[in-house]
């Protein structure tokens, strides 16, 4: 097969469909990570445009330009688009579009996954935008405290729009960071290593795992607070046991880690980019590993610096004071491997590096001012003033906004396959940097002569007039530099001059591809032994395209790609991905249903979304069976290899783990909330207890336990081809005894609108409940594939899947079940 | 640290032409010194460390012989042990270190001499309650005797608060069904101008107070209920 004809066939297999319908049907990484990118940047268009705005109304004194009510929403709509519907998804879009490639693989782990985080996000960005349109957006502050945003101060439905928006995207957030962690440790090319990862590898890794952690604390007091606003379980109302400080700790402990999820791709790009600018590699690359795993660690233990001036105890704030210094520690790692690599080779001022000395110059004043604020007496004067506003800009604009242009300018070749014709950016890029830094630099003095954050205006008499007028100014020049490099990336896309191969001589794979890249990236895979395999072998994008590598063979409509063992990189298994689809769509579109009954509390919507995505969900899975056995394949190379059903550690497996790890965080935040309830709160303990029934918990524990058991001696069975229906059913039994135990403690709790311990302990039992549906539907869909005649030991590894969510219930089960009856006793 | 502050502070208040009443850096207590200080030691630290790293930066590029260490491990000896972990980690144990000291001066301890006042903050309006006058209520002005440290609890009848005078000390926050309790001190009769510093809605930009310091004799004669 010659190259071109290999070409069209691939392309015949992996591509989306022609013009905008195949938007909606896509599943392919290239496609779906250009939608995020694109989607993002309209966010900051719309970020930035709210930011011209507070700078326009903080520009006088007295301003009559927007009232206080429109204010507010303006500024919380600034600070919630920018976090959430901008930076995180610019992330996501990076990472989606460029994992695979810089992993040499075709596409990843779960392309119908990342096709429905995308429309999530694109529905759930949607609400907060009508929410604005309408001038009914959210508008206590991106940071929501209660009793501020609670039903009694804020009755709106604006606090809505926040709670439940945010929500829906954030499941983007959990579904691209499970993906990427299961793409960056089972899909790379074959021999590649951990250690011989590309280092953006690493971050994005790191990143993903720090979503995961990160995020469920906030979806957990979302759900809390939306509950609490629409219910009225008072888990934040002090005069019924709940506690305002707990949003706070919830929050906080998103919010902190938020910043480093949002830093640290934007410094895999610097440590990807800089030394291609420098001609040369990357110092320490072990030490720059271990440093991001550090910053990982530390960042969750920091928030509390949030809270400095809440009032909590003199040791706490020592402790945590000197967490957040410790900090820049594994950041001046990093930033002096970057200046080390520098010096090491030859570097040259192209527009990418040139914002990448923007990043440095502005993300080491917000690094210094960062470890100024972490000092407590001064945090006790700065917090809450202007001066926190100019820190986190340095840091958030400046240590990712400056690397993610530096990133556009950087893969923009890669993406178009043309070259840029004018030399717009250059002179954007000295707008941005001159107008940021006069903007910004200014808000730290105004902030210490007093100017408080969040104020809609202010006199004369305070003396602030000059120099808010100074940054107003910068910020008009800064938002006139981003609207240059917009125009100049437009006119690069309709350039006509197109590009060699590899324009910046890089060492990874991502450019040993055809510019821009074919549907299916590679035609066939590479097999890697270094970091720097493009370097090593400049013929390898040829050799690749004629075939040489692993899966150089198109067969049938298969979308084929390999497995790979997680350390060492050895193929394992082979895997064939989905087509095209619109179930994604529809799927997240139904889940769109289910939102927005809680958020207009039309509540007979809710159960028609819930039963609609239960449905959707099964034929999601159902779609990939198979009616006989593959058998092993032979993928090139002369390597043979099974299909990943007849695994029990399958894509699905590896995601459901991730997945797991998500909920247990969320799980462990319900149980710490409890634990600050009853030990912190005011309000405790509650008159009426729970009635404790040794009979319900042991019963409800052995059929959570029982359940986990009779899967896994399913999955035994099945692995040796004796009949699972027995043990299926017994788990079926087991899940629907368990579930019957959580409703009965539900039916029995005190109302959960008295005190805020009945009100925790409902929504413990519901979680027990939800698990108990899950494990009923995943093992009916089990029985029903039996039944069907889509299992055997060749398509058997559902039944792993399954069998891990049990074990999973089996122990959240019973730490439900027994929390909720010994909270009962009275000692 | 004093006169360079005075001078620094001067010349952007005479840029503003205004007498400062809500700047950190202006200041007219103890605690707000002691944090004016450190504010200034922290910038000059900030600047030297900033410009060291530029320095470093801008060489990358016009330096013309070798690299200081041309193997790998030379590198990672220069540039990740030495700049990069043992480097920040001198300078930030000794700031912490002085940071906690000064912490640990600014907290209130039990000191007989110590006048003890109550702030309630509400949207949107503080009122204050004296230990020293019971049943006299002001609203939105604290009246405290100069010279002596005062120790204000401040709680919340509904939303999150703060209680700030940037003149005269840090903030502190007003949080439902929690009593926290800052140490103020003036040096000098006069009156401070407070602020409210945590967001609180619709009229939050308005939302604040004012503190009178008074003489001994002007102190005796509000306990005395003398004054308005
Ligand atoms: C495009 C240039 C930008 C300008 C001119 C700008 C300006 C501002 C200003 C003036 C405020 C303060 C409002 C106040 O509290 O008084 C603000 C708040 C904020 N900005 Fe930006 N900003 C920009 C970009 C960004 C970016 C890129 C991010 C994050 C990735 C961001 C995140 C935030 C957040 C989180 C807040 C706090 C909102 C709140 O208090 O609820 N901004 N911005
Ligand atoms: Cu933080
Ligand atoms: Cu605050």
């Amino acid at each position: 097969m010659n190259v071109v004809t290999r070409h069209r066939r691939l392309d015949a297999i992996w591509a989306s469909e022609r013009g905008f319908r195949g938007w909606f049907s896509t599943v392919n990484h290239t496609d779906l990570g250009r939608m995020f990118l694109v989607t993002s940047f309209f966010f900051f268009i719309i970020g930035g445009i709210l930011a011209m705005l507070i700078r326009a109304q903080l520009a006088t004194p007295d301003s009559a330009f927007a009232g206080p009510d429109i204010y507010n929403q303006i500024f919380t709509m600034h600070g919630t688009i920018m976090m959430f519907l901008f930076a995180i998804p610019a992330f996501e879009g990076l990472a989606i579009y460029l994992l695979p490639k810089i992993l040499g693989t075709r596409d990843l782990a779960f392309p119908r996954l990342t096709a429905y985080g995308y429309w999530c996000y694109v529905f759930g960005g949607s609400m907060l935008l009508v929410a604005m349109l309408l001038g009914i957006a959210p508008d206590s502050g991106w940071f929501m405290y209660t009793p501020l945003s609670n039903a009694i101060y804020s009755p709106g439905i604006n606090t809505d729009f926040w709670l439940i928006g945010i929500t829906f995207v954030e499941i983007s957030a959990i579904a691209a960071a499970a993906e990427i962690c299961v793409s960056i440790l089972k899909f790379r090319a074959p021999g590649m290593t951990l250690a011989k990862m590309p280092i953006f590898a690493w971050y994005a890794l790191v990143t993903a795992l720090m979503i995961l952690t990160g995020f469920p604390p906030l979806i957990l007091g979302s759900i809390l607070l939306e509950v609490e606003r629409a219910f009225g379980f008072p888990f934040f109302q002090v005069e019924l046991g709940g506690d305002s400080l707990l949003w706070q700790h919830l929050f906080w402990l998103f919010g902190h880690p938020e910043v480093y999820i949002i830093f640290l791709p934007a410094a895999g790009i610097v440590s990807t980019v800089l030394p291609v600018m420098c001609r040369t590699t990357l110092i320490g690359y072990g030490w720059i590993v271990a440093a991001i795993v550090a910053l990982a660690f530390l960042s969750f233990g920091l928030w509390v610096h949030h809270m400095f001036t809440t009032g909590i105890p003199h040791m706490g704030l020592a402790f945590f004071s000197a967490a957040s210094t410790l900090v820049a520690v594994p950041t001046a790692v990093q930033l002096f491997a970057w200046i080390g690599t520098m010096w090491k080779g030859r570097p040259e001022l192209h527009l990418p590096m040139l914002h990448i000395m923007g990043f440095f110059a502005t993300f080491v004043i917000g690094g210094l001012t960062g470890v100024m604020v972490a000092m407590v007496p001064f945090n006790w004067q700065v917090h809450d003033t202007a001066f926190i506003t100019a820190h986190l800009h340095y840091v958030l604009f400046g240590g990712f906004v400056f690397p993610v242009f530096a990133g556009i300018y950087y893969w923009l070749p890669h993406v178009s396959g043309r070259k840029r014709f004018f030399r717009l950016g250059e002179f954007a890029f000295w707008l941005i940097f001159v107008g940021f830094h006069v903007t910004f630099f200014a808000m730290h003095w105004v902030g210490l002569l007093g100017q408080r954050r969040r104020i809609d205006t202010y006199t004369p008499e305070d003396g602030w007039t000059l120099i808010n007028l100074i940054s107003s100014v910068g910020s008009f020049v800064l938002s006139i530099g981003i609207a240059m490099v917009l125009l100049d990336v437009i006119l690069h896309v309709l350039s006509s001059r197109k590009i060699r191969r590899n324009p910046w001589q890089a060492g990874t794979l991502d450019w040993a591809m055809m510019t821009p890249p074919p549907s299916y990236n590679f035609a066939s895979l590479p097999h890697v032994d270094s970091r720097h395999p493009l370097a090593d072998n400049p013929a390898l994008p040829v050799r690749l395209a004629q075939g040489h590598g692993y899966l150089g063979t198109p067969r049938a409509d298969w979308r084929e790609t390999l497995m790979v063992d997680a350390a060492t990189g050895r193929p394992e298994a082979h895997v064939i991905y989905p087509a095209n689809t619109r179930l994604p769509i529809l799927m997240s579109a139904v889940t769109g249903i289910f939102f927005l009954g809680l958020l207009l509390k039309t509540y007979w919507m809710v159960p028609i979304g819930m039963v609609g995505v239960a449905g959707l969900a099964l034929r999601w899975v159902w779609m990939l069976g198979r009616r006989d056995d593959l058998g092993a394949q032979h993928v090139g190379q002369g390597v043979i290899l099974p299909h990943a059903s007849a695994t029990d550690r399958s894509p699905g497996w590896w995601g459901s783990l991730f997945l797991m790890f998500a909920n247990a965080t969320l799980f462990g935040c319900l149980l710490f909330g409890f634990a600050f309830l009853w030990t912190v709160a005011p309000g405790w303990p509650p008159l009426v207890r729970f009635e404790p029934s040794f009979i319900e918990l042991g019963v409800g524990v052995a059929a959570a336990l029982g359940t986990a058991l009779a899967l896994r001696v399913a999955m035994a069975a099945v692995r040796n081809a004796r009949a699972t229906l027995p043990a299926l059913g017994i788990a079926l039994t087991g899940a629907v005894v368990f579930g019957a135990c959580c409703a009965v403690m539900l039916w029995r709790a005190p109302p959960p609108v008295d005190h805020a311990y009945a009100a925790t302990l409902f929504v413990l039992g519901s979680y027990g409940l939800f698990h108990a549906v899950l494990i009923v539907l995943m093992t009916g869909h089990l029985i029903a594939r039996v039944w069907q005649g889509y299992t055997s030991p060749a398509r058997r590894s559902e039944f792993a899947v399954v069998s891990l969510w049990g074990d999973y219930v089996a122990v959240i089960g019973s730490l439900v079940l027994l929390v909720g009856h010994l909270s009962g006793l009275s000692l | 640290m004093a006169p360079r502050g005075v001078i620094l502070a001067t010349t952007l208040l005479a840029l503003n032409g205004c007498d400062g009443a809500t700047s950190t850096l202006q200041t007219a207590g103890p605690a707000a010194r002691v944090i004016a200080d450190l504010w200034w030691a922290m910038l000059v630290g900030a600047v030297l460390i900033f410009m060291l790293v530029m320095a470093l930066v801008v060489l990358a590029f016009v330096r013309r012989s070798p690299d200081v260490a041309a193997d790998e491990r030379g590198q990672v000896r220069v540039w990740i042990i030495a700049l990069g972990l043992a480097f920040p980690m001198v300078v930030l144990a000794v700031l912490l270190g002085f940071g906690l000291v000064i912490g640990e001066r600014l907290l209130p301890r039990d000191d007989v001499t110590v006048v003890q006042v109550s702030a309630q903050g509400q949207r949107w309006v503080w009122t204050f309650s004296y230990a020293d006058a019971p049943g006299r209520v002001t609203e939105d002005i604290l009246h405290i005797p100069a010279g002596q440290p005062v120790d204000v609890s401040i709680t919340t009848a509904d939303v999150i608060h703060s209680f700030w005078v940037p003149r005269l000390a840090g903030k502190l926050d007003a949080i439902p069904g929690r009593s926290n309790v800052l140490r103020i001190e003036a040096d000098a009769p006069g009156d401070y101008q407070g602020l409210s510093a945590e967001f609180s809605g619709e009229n939050y930009a308005d939302f604040g107070f004012t503190v009178r310091a008074h003489d001994a004799a002007g102190w005796a004669d509000f306990i005395a209920g003398e004054t308005e």
